[in-house]
């Protein structure tokens, strides 16, 4: 009886997604918006990839992201027992190796990612988890290293404030949160843009050090 | 096109296994296999950027993270 209740209600679901999918052309956009950013977002802003017009929402998402790393660290601390001392099993030789060689180089790339974040697909948020899969690489590979939690803690509350207080600058020099307060400067050069370089250099460690702390948390559990 | 439509094909696979498969490293698995092909089907679609958050986040570190919850509990499902 369940079964057949539970495939009733799927059909249902399905048909109707299918139904108000299929009115919605694909690939051409209707909204006027999308428009506008893509002919004067450059113009506007300097930067070819546009966080201005979404900085807003990035606040809440890296917040949203900082609420789920410190409820993860509160349940992981409240259900942890004595500290056993347990013999860590190394990893093999290939991991280690492999690990070794790739680390500087995953960290590299998402340093790049979000110091480009500006001129190219990607930004704060994407560059951070790259980063983030570094440590993770550590962890596999490296068993015996660990992160320095002080140094994940400073790094992760200094992001977040570098962010909102440039945010909180625009509101005092302009008229709105995130106002771009510095000189544009020429479009496609690294030195471009104006806050959003900053913003997202910020974003990066901030969602880095997040993400490796919430790992360093899991894998002090196991 | 056709490549794209491979893609979504080995896509509903990896999926319809992590539903079926009862050891559960393996339904990880092809759950990282689907994060996979989906962030190389962003990049097809043109949407660099959530193919990069798709294939860090999806993955990697989502995997690595089911992997050790799966450690410390059952590895098969009864």
């Amino acid at each position: 009886m369940r079964k057949i209740i539970s495939i009733l209600l799927l059909v249902i679901i399905a048909s109707g997604i299918t139904f108000s999918l299929v009115k919605i052309p694909f690939g051409i956009s209707k909204t006027k918006v999308g428009n506008y950013y893509i002919e004067k977002g450059i113009e506007q802003t300097g930067a070819t990839n546009i966080v201005n017009y979404r900085g807003f929402d990035t606040l809440g998402e890296i917040t949203v992201l900082f609420i789920a790393a410190i409820g993860l660290g509160a349940v992981l601390r409240a259900g942890r027992k004595k500290k056993s001392e347990r013999k860590i099993e190394p990893a093999s030789l290939i991991l280690y190796t492999g690990c070794k060689f790739l680390f500087p180089l995953i960290l590299l790339f998402g340093a790049y990612i979000f110091i480009h974040g500006h001129l190219t697909p990607g930004g704060g948020f994407q560059g951070g988890a790259v980063i983030a899969s570094a440590f993770l690489l550590i962890y596999l590979g490296c068993r015996e290293r660990r992160i320095n939690k002080t140094v994940t803690k400073v790094t992760d509350s200094l992001g977040g404030l570098i962010f909102v207080v440039t945010g909180l600058i625009g509101l005092a020099v302009g008229n709105y949160f995130l106002i771009n307060f510095l000189p544009k400067g020429i479009p496609n050069l690294l030195f471009s843009a104006g806050i959003i370089p900053i913003i997202y250099i910020a974003i990066g460690f901030k969602v880095g050090s997040e993400l490796a702390g919430i790992i360093d948390g899991l894998m002090e559990e196991t | 096109m056709i490549f794209v439509s491979v893609l979504v094909f080995v896509m509903l696979i990896g999926a319809i296994a992590a539903s079926i498969f009862k050891d559960l490293i393996n339904a990880v698995i092809a759950m990282a296999l689907v994060s996979l092909l989906a962030s190389i089907l962003f990049y097809f679609l043109q949407a660099p950027d959530v193919a990069m958050a798709e294939a860090a986040i999806g993955a990697a570190l989502t995997t690595a993270i089911f992997i050790i919850a799966i450690k410390r509990t059952n590895r098969h499902e009864e």
